[in-house]
């Protein structure tokens, strides 16, 4: 048996990580990137999809519910933090944006109805009106929009302490700290009581009910978190890395990439919401330079385009085939072969007969 | 049973009264009534598709009877559903197994402390002190079911990959979790070598003794069920042939004739 304290949540490996991202985030990175590209472009966007990321994780990598609609809650984040911000004047910025996920969320229990009575695929289908009905929404009424008329509308500043983020630097910072808050809260829900009721949802429903669970509550707290996290971060995206607003900019498309980065980062793990959004982010850029650097543009960029839509799709089949849990799941592989470490207590030998003393 | 009890057979804890139950034109259940002791072990026999798993689906609130009643101390279950019926102190094991595969045998049997959690998932997240608090006592709670199963070695493995008989020691220990005054085990034994009945009816005899569980099991293997068993129903095509206790009911020709396939008019 593991000498492992078994009455903690967070284990020393946790703390550990911890320690080592963080100073990652607030020193090295700080010291060695300098340009803004990478902040812009790389960094920003894939905090802030990361936490979209882990939105989805929850309804479909815990509670196993086929969700469909990611971006349109990320729409109701972004658009709900700009009228807050606009229409609030003393609201500090970070109330703005708890606020507007608690807005996400409403929607979130709305559109998560339907699961109380479908499942799979046809839940899927169903929760994809959430993606149309909140861009509808927006398009609709120009109040969301504050009657504006060119269709792009610039966001606020973000403002923290009286001091206003403009410097990339100084949204990713931003950006770091309301992650890792959230990503901790994700964690210990998780770890805990809630999330062993999601995951008893997802693996047998009718067991879970018998042990007292109820599928309405867990089902729609689920939807609700979820779509928290999903409009924290359509917020932060619309803030820091777009620095403006449209509907166009949360379509259809966005929720499947959201999707794809749960499933190919991994079901039912955190961690794989921020590897699984770091691939589909990385991979078209590496793609990108490989094509100008290698072969100096000879090759056509749409056929760079094509062939990142089927190295996705491959990969997602691969995936959904070889391992479920996926590149998590890979890393921890990884990290075990390395450091062989707790490697024993994973595969626990099985004795057939039962385990007579 | 020849020694002392620790805690002696008493009066009625759940009454059956009048079960009927059918699946469109199918009846599965007819008329059915009977009564379980306190700290009685009651076992539930029949051929197959005698109604056996669907009296138990009626009890933990799956299946709603369409006429009758279930008494559970003194009080008419008014809600059938199996998230009321937990509340109210019934735990139940599947035939066919239910357990959460993907989860490890801890959390499986975490999860079967659900009632005695009362912290929000704003209390979960944050870690305030009742969460943590609840958290650790459930996990002692759980650590002694699986010290009292003799599961340790495997506390950690996910249950989907633990073989069979495993599994059904999980099973039973996260219905044990549950702290529920009722047991209701769908074929605890099914598919198990004679090894590992023996091992199971150690268990579910211990538990009895330990807690005073009531429990109603549903078994083919008849050598167990007259071994184990304070008093036995027989159902055969969803109505009772016999009550009463194993050895009675061994020797009533209706059961012999039921188990050997007598025609029926």
């Amino acid at each position: 048996m593991r000498a492992q304290p078994i009455f903690m949540t967070f284990k020393k490996s946790d703390v550990v990580n911890f320690v080592v991202l963080m100073t990652l985030a607030f020193i090295a990175i700080p010291m060695t990137v300098q340009t803004d590209y990478w902040y812009t472009s790389i960094l920003i966007p894939w905090l802030c999809l990361s936490l979209a990321a882990i939105g989805q994780q929850i309804v479909m990598g815990y509670t196993g519910q086929l969700a469909l609609g990611a971006a349109g809650f990320m729409a109701a984040g972004a658009f709900a933090c700009f009228n807050l911000v606009l229409r609030v004047p003393d609201l500090p910025f970070v109330g703005a944006l708890g606020l507007s996920g608690l807005i996400a969320a409403a929607f979130g229990i709305l559109f998560g109805l339907p699961s109380l009575r479908v499942r799979g695929i046809y839940l899927m289908v169903a929760t994809l009106a959430s993606q149309f009905f909140i861009i509808w929404m927006i398009d609709k009424f120009g109040w969301f929009k504050n009657y504006d008329t060119s269709g792009i509308i610039t966001t606020q500043d973000i403002v923290i302490f009286g001091k206003s983020m403009t410097t990339p630097m100084e949204m990713f910072f931003v950006l770091v700290v309301v992650v890792t808050v959230l990503t901790l809260l994700a964690m210990n829900m998780a770890r805990g009581s809630t999330g062993r009721r999601w995951m008893a949802v997802r693996d047998m429903d009718i067991a879970a009910e018998s042990m007292g669970i109820s599928l309405l509550r867990t089902k729609l707290q689920a939807f609700a978190i979820s779509a928290f996290y999903c409009g924290v971060a359509g917020a932060l995206f619309a803030f820091t890395y777009l620095k403006s607003l449209e509907p166009v900019a949360f379509d259809i498309k966005l929720s499947f990439k959201i999707l794809f980065m749960v499933i190919l980062g991994g079901l039912g793990t955190i961690n794989g919401a921020f590897i699984g959004a770091a691939f589909i982010l990385l991979f078209p850029v590496v793609l990108n330079t490989i094509g100008n650097n290698v072969f100096h543009g000879s090759i056509d960029a749409t056929i760079i385009s094509a062939t990142e839509q089927v190295v996705f799709g491959v990969l997602i089949i691969v995936f959904m085939i070889y391992e479920p849990l996926g590149m998590a799941k890979l890393w921890d592989s990884i990290k075990q072969r390395l450091f062989r470490k707790e490697s024993a207590s994973v595969d626990a030998p099985v004795n057939q007969a039962g385990v007579g003393k | 049973m020849t020694e002392e009890r620790r805690f002696p057979i008493g009066d009625s804890i759940l009454e059956l009264d009048h079960i009927s139950l059918s699946f469109g034109g199918v009846k599965a259940i007819t008329n059915t009534s009977f009564k379980v002791r306190a700290h009685e072990i009651r076992a539930i026999i029949g051929p197959n598709g005698a109604g056996k798993s669907s009296l138990l689906n009626c009890i933990n609130g799956i299946y709603k009877p369409q006429e009758g009643t279930i008494i559970f101390k003194g009080e008419v279950l008014s809600k059938i559903n199996p998230n009321f019926i937990a509340r109210k102190g019934i735990s139940r094991t599947f035939q066919n197994l239910a357990l959460f595969k993907r989860m490890s045998v801890l959390d499986n049997i975490l999860v079967g402390r659900r009632l005695h959690e009362t912290a929000n998932f704003i209390e979960v997240a944050l870690q305030l002190p009742r969460a943590k608090r609840e958290e650790k006592e459930n996990r002692e709670k759980s650590e002694e079911i699986i010290e009292f199963l003799e599961i340790g070695n495997i506390r950690d493995t996910l249950v989907g990959k633990l073989p069979y008989g495993l599994q059904k020691k999980v099973e039973l220990g996260r219905a044990l979790a549950t702290g529920a005054e009722i047991l209701l085990l769908d074929e605890p034994m099914a598919g198990m070598n004679v090894e590992e009945k023996r091992e199971m009816c150690r268990f579910i005899l211990k538990v009895n003794d330990e807690l005073g569980t009531t429990m109603i099991l549903i078994e083919h293997d008849m050598g167990v069920v007259m071994d184990i068993s304070d008093s036995v129903v027989v159902l055969d095509y969803g109505k009772i042939i016999a009550d009463g206790p194993p050895d009675q009911v061994r020797s009533n020709q209706s059961v012999i004739d039921a188990y050997l396939g007598v025609a029926h008019d």
